[in-house]
C-alpha cells in the first residue's frame, strides 16, 4: 500500500509543467477513473449475486461500493481543489464531471442507508443488488441528463482543458492511473478480508456459545 | 392474457382500497396545493418564469414520494405481500399493477395540481404536459421499487427520498427542459429513453426484492 | 483567504494521502479488535474442549 502511495508521490515531480496545477490532474483523474471502476464491480458482483445466488457476492459486491464511495469522494474533494486552482471557485456546477459525481455519491450514501435500514439477509443482499444495477444504469443517464441540463441551467463559463498529453505527461498519467487502481485493489482486499472474518468470527461466536 | 388480467386486478383492487380508504390521495392533493402556496412565498421578487417551473418539478415530485411511501405500506401491514407472492401470478405483475395504481393516484393529484400552478404561476404548454407525463411514469416504475425495497426495513419514511430522489434527478431535468427549453424534443426523448430503460430494470429486478 | 496554485496542489495530494492513513488506522484497529476476539474464542474453545471431552 504504502508503496502504490509512494509511487504516486514520487512520479508527480517528474512531470513536464503546464502550470503547476496540472498536477493535479494527476491524482484527480485516476481517482475518479477508479471510483467508476469500483461502482461496476460492484454491479457485476451484485448481477453475480442475483444470478448465481452464492452469498460471497454479496459481501463482494458490497465492499467495491464501499470503496467507489470513498474515492467518489475523494474525486469531489479533489475536484474541488481543482476547480479552486484552474477556475478560483470551489465549486462549479458548469463541471459535468464533478456534477455526475455528486449525484452518483448522493445515490451510493443511499446505498448504505438502504443496507443499514434492512435486516441482514438474503432479501437485503437482494435489495442492493439491484440498487447497485441501479446505479451503473444511472452514470449513463445521469451525464445525459447533467449535458441536457447545462443549456438552461447555466451558459458554460468554465471550460476543461482536455487530456491532449505529450508523450511523457500520458506516462506519468498512466504510472499515477496504476497506482491509485494498485491502492484500490489493496484496500478493497483488505476490507474484504476484514469483513469476511468478522463474519467467520461470528459465527464461531455463536457456535461456542 | 393472464398476465395482464393479473396487473389489471391488482391495479383495480389498489383502486378499491384506497376509494374506500382515502387517505393517500387527498393528502397528496393537500399536499401540492400547499406547496404550490409556500413556494409563492419563498420565490422572491422577480424571479423569472423559469423559476417557477422548477419548483413545479419539485412539488411534484415530494408529491409523488408522498404517495409512493404508502404504496406498499397496506400490503406489509396485512401481511397481503405474502399472500400475493403465493398467488400464481408473475412477481413482476405486482409491481406493474402497483405501479399503475400509483400513476393514476399521481395523475389524479396532478389533474388539480397542474390547473393550480397555471393559476398561481405560469401557462403549461404541450411540451411541458407531454414532459410531465412522461416523468410520472419513471417517477412511479422507479419509486415503485425503492418503495417496496425500502418497506421491508426499519426508517422507511426516510430512506424512500433518500433512494428515490438521485433516480429522480433526471426526470426533473427532462421534465423542467421540456417545460422552458426551445427544443423540447430532446428533453421529451431522454425522459422517453429514462422510462424505458429504468421501467425495464424495474419491472425485471422486483422479483429479487420481494421474494425472501 | 486566497490560495496558492503550489498549496492546492500539495491540499490535494495531501488530502488523499490523509484519507489513506485514516483508513490504515481504522483497519488497524479493526485488526486489533478482532485479534482479541480470536483470542477470546480460542480461550472460550479450549475450556470447552477441556471441560465437554
Amino acid at each position: 500500500m504504502g508503496l502504490a502511495l509512494v509511487l504516486a508521490l514520487i512520479v508527480a515531480p517528474e512531470d513536464a509543467d503546464q502550470g503547476i496545477s496540472q498536477r493535479i490532474f494527476y491524482i484527480h483523474v485516476p481517482i475518479a477513473l477508479t471510483a467508476y471502476f469500483c461502482f461496476g464491480l460492484g454491479a457485476i458482483k451484485a448481477l453475480l449475486l442475483l444470478w448465481r445466488g452464492e452469498e460471497r457476492y454479496d459481501l463482494e459486491s458490497y465492499v467495491a461500493i464501499h470503496q467507489g464511495t470513498i474515492f467518489g469522494a475523494l474525486t469531489l474533494i479533489t475536484g474541488s481543489i481543482w476547480a479552486r486552482a484552474s477556475w478560483g471557485v470551489w465549486w462549479t456546477w458548469s463541471s459535468n464531471q464533478l456534477v455526475l459525481f455528486l449525484v452518483l455519491f448522493l445515490f451510493y450514501c443511499a446505498y448504505f442507508m438502504l443496507r443499514f435500514s434492512l435486516e441482514d439477509g438474503p432479501r437485503r443482499a437482494r435489495s442492493s443488488a439491484v440498487y447497485a444495477l441501479f446505479g451503473v444504469a444511472l452514470i449513463p443517464v445521469s451525464f445525459l441528463a447533467i449535458r441536457l441540463a447545462s443549456d438552461f441551467i447555466h451558459p458554460t463559463v468554465f471550460t476543461r482543458d482536455g487530456p491532449q498529453m505529450s508523450g511523457s505527461m500520458f506516462a506519468t498519467f498512466l504510472v499515477c492511473w496504476g497506482a491509485v487502481t494498485f491502492l484500490a485493489y489493496v484496500l478493497y482486499r483488505v476490507e474484504l478480508a476484514g469483513k469476511r472474518l468478522d463474519a467467520d468470527l461470528r459465527e464461531l461466536r455463536e457456535v461456542l456459545q | 392474457m393472464t398476465y395482464l388480467a393479473d396487473v389489471a386486478a391488482l391495479t383495480r383492487k389498489d383502486l378499491r382500497v384506497e376509494l374506500r380508504g382515502r387517505d393517500t390521495l387527498p393528502a397528496m392533493l393537500l399536499f401540492v396545493l400547499s406547496t404550490l402556496v409556500v413556494f409563492h412565498f419563498a420565490l422572491p421578487e422577480g424571479s423569472g418564469e423559469t423559476a417557477a417551473y422548477g419548483l413545479l418539478w419539485v412539488a411534484i415530485v415530494f408529491t409523488a414520494l408522498l404517495g409512493l411511501a404508502r404504496a406498499w405500506v397496506p400490503e406489509q401491514e396485512h401481511r397481503v405481500l405474502d399472500g400475493l407472492l403465493l398467488a400464481p401470478c408473475d412477481r413482476s405483475a405486482i409491481w406493474l399493477g402497483k405501479t399503475l395504481a400509483t400513476l393514476v393516484f399521481l395523475l389524479a393529484a396532478q389533474a388539480v395540481a397542474l390547473p393550480a400552478f397555471v393559476l398561481f404561476f405560469e401557462p403549461l404548454d404541450a411540451a411541458a404536459l407531454g414532459g410531465v407525463l412522461l416523468a410520472d411514469v419513471g417517477i412511479c416504475a422507479v419509486g415503485s421499487l425503492m418503495s417496496a425495497m425500502a418497506v421491508a426495513g426499519r426508517s422507511r419514511e426516510v430512506l424512500l427520498p433518500l433512494l428515490v430522489l438521485p433516480l429522480a434527478i433526471p426526470l426533473i431535468v427532462g421534465g423542467v427542459g421540456a417545460a422552458v427549453s426551445a427544443e423540447p424534443e430532446r428533453f421529451l426523448l431522454f425522459v422517453l429513453l429514462y422510462d424505458a430503460v429504468f421501467a425495464v430494470l424495474s419491472w425485471a429486478s422486483f422479483e429479487y426484492v420481494v421474494t425472501e | 483567504m486566497s490560495w496558492s496554485q503550489e498549496q492546492l496542489v500539495a491540499a490535494a495530494y495531501g488530502v488523499v494521502f490523509f484519507f489513506v492513513l485514516v483508513y490504515v488506522a481504522i483497519i488497524a484497529a479493526k485488526l486489533v479488535r478482532l485479534q482479541r476476539e480470536t483470542a477470546e474464542l480460542v480461550e472460550l474453545a479450549r475450556r470447552k474442549a477441556g471441560g465437554g471431552s
